[in-house]
């Protein structure tokens, strides 16, 4: 590396690597230069003016948002005349700046008010008026206030560099100019929002927030969306117990700044009517609410009975419960009742590309390697619908570090307008990879993609087309729901324990899958936690007494069921998740419904009263279980999960056992703007659904092959 | 067409052929020593093409004067990259209409004045950015650029030496911003004319991510004459450091306003009486805009023995910039130019940066409530104050050209601010402070 | 849409000039020239250059609101600019401008109701040093004084308009 360039600021000697922005040296070393349009990671602009900056022998003030540091340099960033700079800027912004800051959103953790604070005027000098236009509605989410915008092209920036959506355009010119949206008086978008929490003042607002509380009314609880298995950090403005908004304003997390439209609004299912607060019993064929300690009796005894009948039983847990309640799940099923009847639905074979890649180390890519890799290969799927923050970090990957991004999919996907696309139909794909075969193996590594079609024996065959390469390889496995793979980790499989060790290991024999559970005319219980299996198979049982660990009555499962608990969501309880990348990641509680419990406790609970011991049941403890019990979990660093972080979980190495079933894997078939059950129940998901087909790609350049026209044909190539 | 009277007084060097029957015309030009300076550039290096525009001191006539010969040799060879050659002809600038008649009346020389441009870079295609009103003179350009064509003075391997130059006009849409070098390329690659980052400039990373020589149409029109007669005998014709010719352009209080050609260096008053006939109606000069409204005012004491050059008028804090000259007479109301003149640049803002943005709005409605009968004591000092915060803190020198002049009203004519006050208040209240 | 063989070979043309790939350059001069032809900047035009551009119509939308010589609202068949910048402040064009106002009718930019003549107060047009100037459509008039200006829109109205020298 070449030497670093020394200069002074403010009297402070400092160095830093040659290139690096003055605003950025700056910072590193504690003094702040303010600034609107700088904002790290997107385009630099020069716009606002603000970050002046007297530079010794320069007569100008100096942008030090644009000016590299130089040997030598010698900066002023406090001195009268570059006082006088910064006020005499915020004195041009308020002129048009309307002053209706108690009634703005923004009022409070506003970036204007926050200058004027610090450096601004304190009288007026205008006499003038106002210009006025009024506030316009772009979609159900975005709320534009023209007279409010600075003007810092933040929003512009995101949602065209970021995003890659160019939904935002700068109309007029002038003292008119203003930010205009693509479809002349609305919005058509991934509906983000991102543009709304980079705004620094209240010119974008939101349809879910405005007007609703202030920000020192509401507490920030850090936690892990519940949507998709990218497990995006999302921080959660709670009060009274109510979710008011989400975002990660504080970049901290996997996911930088990033959230989809559903880890940004979609939280409001949990504050939806319908969510159950009190157990249901059927009685007399009805269901009806009854306190938790009828419910609970009730369910131990029938339990109880069933077990000592030897009967038989069936469990099914959820991609969306925490590790803890996963791994607690299958104890109680295995230890408890005593049965290995127990899966989830699974959305990928994780244990498959386990067998295949064992022996190795270094094979499975963790999230941050999205952004370092430098190359990827997405195989069988649509990110920018399916993983919305995996597209958005393999696009930021190349804007920063120019990462090549190949995909070989059936349809259109946002990667061909920046990396080489090739479509191809599920089933020919490795054609399509033979035909990039020299490329890819001209990379230095590759981080290999692949969605559910790629599954069972595909997913050997594609490890041996990434061995054939001869470079570094690393993969995932698409999985979708917010725990999908912690389910798997944790064991809830018939044939595995946690960590993907054969159920023989255990002295037990495999037990029924998903699709036989259901279809087992004999069943005498089905205990279903935070899952709709009969969504997609009724149950041939038909006298079986039915539990349902649930958040609404209305999903196919709970209304057949004999008992309903309350369950919490995600927002509402502590513990771990482990995303598609096998990241571990703290959830932390926000919100509270009264009335429900996690499914932890109720597991707990059931366990107590049968009088059996399970042992570890606070969410802290059974992680400490969990870190010392499973495989792969076991080096799990606690420190950094504690504080936020995430902590990639190596669940390896070694032969697995099992009984593959690639007919079990069932992709979720979510897009950005549906999400199973949850999504179901979120007023403003459903209010924004837009046409997904219209995201993809700008029509006027690229070739669209239509699904199912049989061609391999490569339409882009970078 | 020329549509006034020549002056004996001219040097007629880049606007000899101008009052030629069928000046436009390619024959014309050929009979006139037309395109001979491309064939002897073709036999020089490209650094002798440089050296002999350095030894013209040839400065741009664009606005900023910086001297075209330097400005050629920052261009990087060799990068792989193509290269392009521009011409602005966005001439926007309040005062001027010069790049009008070199177009209308002799399209040719800046034809050639470009090609030599693009041999000394071997550049492969050429723009003629023209602003969108001047739609006659895009005809007329094309037309020629077409004769140039059929003649073989453009296209497919040039004189034999392997070499291709393509050229096109381009239009603008009414943009005065898109007259800024960097606003024109954005708008030449269909963008909002809004200025680029600096650096890098344009002759490294110009038109289409290329290397690029960009100049005003007149700093090309003079190129084949320097060429053809030599760097040395250009530079002499005008005053040291400020070569050759230029077309200026007389607008306002005179008998015969109009565009002349006059040698760098020539006496502003001599321009004033003897050239342009003298004051109309026998009124007294008040001032004189020297360079285009952006240019800083001068009174008329100030012009006394000025010669026009740039170097003569930076020394007074004001600038040659376009060539735009207006003059003034005792009758003017300066506080309706000075508003008329940051109307302009209100309007003509992108809004890209806040000074800018901001500063010009405020200072229009300022100056008009100023120029209604509601201004105050104070409105003058806070005028010159914004544009003291607008002055060299912009993201281009749009915002620099509306702060200057502005500044140079108050300052130039403070006692006239203060005189139409007395004369003008009205009883109407004064506005109340707007809380900011 | 269909536009007439001219402008079509225009467009031809218009393509061809640029670097590969960039086809964008053609957006402001396709606007500008289609304009003309169609009256104005209709959202069918906009979808029209888009496509032809390979560019998005918000890219189309960004363009139009920038330069002012494009417009989404029809002008009149002849639009007369009067520039009233400093060179014609000078010599009158504000009072030009005034009286323009007045005889027409007409406030900046409205249109007469049968749709002839449009006005509009422009800034400088480059023909300074013959002010004060005028602009109908794209025909220059200069030295323009009120009794001139009458004659010119009486051209105008009675059809005689740029048939006989004015
Ligand atoms: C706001 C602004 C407007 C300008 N307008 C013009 C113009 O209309 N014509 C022109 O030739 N240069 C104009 N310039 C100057 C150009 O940026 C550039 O310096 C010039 O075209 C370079 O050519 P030259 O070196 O031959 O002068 C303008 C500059 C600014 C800042
Ligand atoms: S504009 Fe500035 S100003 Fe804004 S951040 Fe920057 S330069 Fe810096
Ligand atoms: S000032 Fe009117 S044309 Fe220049």
């Amino acid at each position: 590396m070449a030497d670093p360039v020394k200069f002074m600021v403010d009297g402070q000697h400092l160095q830093a690597p040659a290139g690096t922005l003055l605003i950025n040296a700056a910072k590193e070393a504690g003094i702040a230069i303010p600034a609107f349009c700088y904002y790290d990671g997107i385009s630099l602009q020069a716009a606002c003016r603000m970050c002046l900056v007297e530079v010794e022998k320069t007569p100008k003030l100096q942008v030090a948002c644009t000016l590299p540091v130089a040997e030598g340099m010698v900066v002023h960033t406090d001195s009268p005349q570059v006082r006088k700079a910064r006020k005499g800027t915020l004195e041009f912004l308020l002129t048009n700046h309307p002053l209706d800051c108690p009634v703005c959103d923004k009022g409070g953790e506003c970036e204007l008010q926050d200058m004027v604070f610090r450096y601004g005027a304190g009288e007026s000098r205008y006499r003038e008026t106002k210009l006025h236009v009024d506030e316009k509605q772009w979609s159900p989410i975005v709320f534009y206030d023209a007279p409010r915008c600075i003007l810092c092209y933040r929003c512009v920036r995101i949602c065209g560099e970021g995003l890659g959506v160019a939904a935002l355009g700068i109309g007029n010119r002038g003292a008119a100019a203003e930010i205009v949206p693509n479809k002349g008086d609305h919005l058509e978008c991934d509906e983000c929002g991102a543009c709304i929490d980079i705004c620094p003042v209240g010119a974008l607002t939101s349809g879910t927030y405005r007007y609703k509380t202030r920000p020192w009314e509401m507490e920030h609880v850090g936690t892990i969306c519940t949507h998709c298995s990218d497990g995006c950090k999302t921080t959660l403005g709670v009060r009274n117990g109510d979710i008011m908004r989400a975002n990660n304003r504080d970049r901290s997390g996997v996911n930088d700044e990033f959230l989809c439209v559903k880890g940004r609004y979609a939280f409001d299912f949990n504050e939806n009517p319908d969510r159950l607060t009190a157990p249901l019993v059927r009685t007399n064929g009805e269901l009806k609410p009854v306190s938790w300690a009828i419910a609970l009796a009730t369910v131990a005894k029938k339990f109880s009975e069933v077990k000592a009948k030897g009967g038989t039983f069936g469990v099914i847990g959820s991609n969306h419960t925490s590790n803890e309640e996963n791994y607690l799940l299958q104890k109680f099923a295995r230890q408890v009742l005593g049965t290995s009847n127990i899966d989830h639905h699974r959305t990928g074979d994780v244990a498959t590309l386990l067998d295949a890649l064992s022996g190795r180390t270094n094979a499975l890519a963790a999230t941050a390697d999205l952004y370092t890799t430098k190359a990827a290969l997405v195989v069988d799927s649509d990110l920018a619908q399916e993983h919305p923050f995996l597209a958005y970090q393999l696009r930021a990957n190349w804007r920063h570090h120019k990462a090549r991004v190949y995909a070989v999919t059936p349809g259109p996907v946002r990667e061909d307008n920046y990396g080489t696309g090739v479509r191809a139909e599920p089933g020919r794909e490795f054609e399509a990879l033979d035909g990039l075969r020299s490329k890819l193996a001209a990379e230095p590594e590759l981080l290999i993609l692949f969605g559910a079609a790629v599954k069972g024996e595909a997913i050997r065959q594609l490890v041996a087309f990434g061995d054939s390469l001869g470079i570094p390889v690393k993969y995932v496995c698409l999985v979708d729901y917010s725990n999908s793979r912690g389910a798997s980790d944790m064991g809830v499989l018939p044939d595995l324990l946690p960590g993907y060790h054969h159920v023989s290991e255990a002295g037990l024999e495999p037990g029924m899958n998903c699709d036989q559970i259901l279809s087992a005319p004999n069943l005498d219980v089905l205990w279903v936690v935070g899952a709709n299996p009969l969504a997609r198979q009724p149950l041939a049982a038909a006298n079986a007494f039915v539990v349902v660990n649930e958040m609404f009555l209305s999903t196919e499962t709970a209304r057949r069921a004999d008992v309903v608990f309350p369950a919490m969501s995600a927002y509402e309880k502590n513990g771990t998740v482990t995303n598609v990348c096998g990241d571990v990641q703290k959830l932390t509680k926000g919100a509270k419904t009264m009335g429900t419990k996690s499914d932890l406790d109720i597991i707990a609970l059931l366990a107590k009263e049968m009088r059996a011991d399970l042992g570890a049941t606070t969410p802290e403890q059974v992680f400490e279980e969990i870190r010392t019990a499973v495989p792969g979990y076991q080096k799990l660093p606690f420190g950094v999960i504690e504080t936020g972080g995430a902590a990639a979980t190596s669940p390896l190495n070694g032969r697995v056992q099992f009984d593959p079933r690639p007919e079990l894997i069932r992709p979720a078939g979510n897009t950005l703007f549906t999400s199973g059950t949850l999504g179901r129940f979120s007023p403003m998901l459903n209010s924004v659904i837009e046409s997904p087909g219209a995201l993809y790609h700008d029509p006027h350049h690229r070739p669209f092959i239509e699904k199912g026209s049989g061609q391999i044909v490569t339409v882009q190539d970078k | 067409m020329r549509y006034n009277e020549p002056s004996p007084l001219e040097v007629r060097v880049i606007s000899q052929r101008f009052d030629l029957p069928n000046s436009a015309s390619i024959d014309t030009y050929l009979a006139n020593e037309g395109y001979v300076a491309i064939k002897k550039a073709l036999d020089m290096t490209p650094e002798a093409i440089i050296e002999e525009l350095k030894r013209s001191s040839l400065r741009g006539r664009g606005g900023a004067g910086f001297p075209t010969g330097m400005k050629w040799s920052f261009v990087p060879r060799n990068t792989g990259k193509p290269t392009y050659v521009i011409c602005n002809s966005d001439e926007s600038e309040p005062g001027t209409c010069k790049d009008r008649l070199l177009m209308e009346n002799d399209p040719h020389q800046l034809i050639e004045g470009m090609m030599i441009a693009a041999w000394t870079i071997k550049s492969n295609k050429g723009y003629i950015f023209i602003r969108g009103e001047y739609r006659y003179l895009i005809e007329i350009v094309d037309r020629a650029i077409a004769e140039a064509y059929e003649r073989g003075y453009l296209g497919k391997n040039l004189f034999g030496s392997g070499w291709d130059f393509d050229l096109y006009t381009h239009t603008g849409a009414g943009a005065y911003e898109c007259g800024e070098e960097s606003a024109l390329l954005e708008s030449l690659e269909g963008r909002r004319g809004v200025p680029r980052l600096k650096p890098p400039f344009p002759a490294v990373v110009g038109a289409f991510q290329s290397p690029t020589i960009l100049n005003n149409c007149e700093t090309f029109a003079s190129v084949p004459v320097i060429i053809r007669n030599g760097g040395i005998w250009f530079a002499e014709l005008g005053t040291p450091r400020n070569g050759g010719t230029r077309l200026v352009c007389v607008s306002g209080h005179v008998n015969k306003p109009g565009v002349y050609e006059l040698p760098m260096g020539f006496p502003v008053m001599r321009l004033i009486n003897e050239v342009c006939g003298g004051m109309r109606n026998g009124k007294k000069l008040k001032a004189v805009i020297p360079g285009g409204s952006s240019a800083p005012v001068l009174r008329a004491e100030e012009c006394e023995n000025l010669p026009y050059d740039y170097d003569s008028l930076a020394k007074l804090k004001t600038m040659a910039g376009s060539g735009g000259l207006v003059v003034l007479d005792e009758d003017t109301d300066i506080v309706a130019v000075a508003l008329r003149t940051i109307k302009f640049y209100a309007h003509e803002s992108c809004g890209w940066c806040i000074p800018c943005r901001e500063g010009t709005t405020w200072l229009k409605k300022i100056l008009t409530r100023f120029h209604e009968g509601g201004g105050q004591k104070s409105d003058i000092d806070l005028i010159g104050d914004l544009a003291d915060n607008m002055l060299g803190r912009t993201f281009c020198a749009l915002g620099d050209a509306a702060a200057m002049p502005t500044t140079g009203f108050i300052t130039k004519f403070r006692d006239e601010f203060e005189a139409y006050l007395k004369k003008s208040q009205t009883t109407a209240p004064v506005p109340e402070l707007v809380n900011i | 849409m269909t536009f007439s063989p001219e402008l079509e070979a225009r467009f031809a043309k218009l393509l061809k000039s640029y670097p590969p790939g960039r086809t964008r350059s053609a957006v402001v001069p396709m606007l500008l020239y289609a304009q003309d032809e169609v009256g104005c900047v209709s959202q069918e035009l906009i979808e029209e250059v888009a496509r032809r551009c390979g560019v998005t119509t918000l890219q189309v939308d960004e363009v139009i609101g920038y330069y002012s010589m494009l417009h989404r609202k029809p002008l009149g068949k002849y639009h007369v600019q009067v520039c009233t910048n400093i060179a014609c402040q000078a010599l009158g064009g504000e009072e030009l401008y005034e009286h323009a106002s007045r005889t027409l009718g007409l406030g900046n930019k409205e249109a007469t109701p049968d749709g002839l003549i449009s006005l509009e107060e422009v800034e400088c047009m480059g023909a300074c040093s013959w002010a004060p100037a005028i602009q109908i459509n794209y025909d220059f008039h200069h030295l323009v004084t009120p009794e001139r200006f009458d004659r010119l829109i009486e051209a105008l109205r009675d059809g005689s308009y740029g048939k006989k020298a004015s």
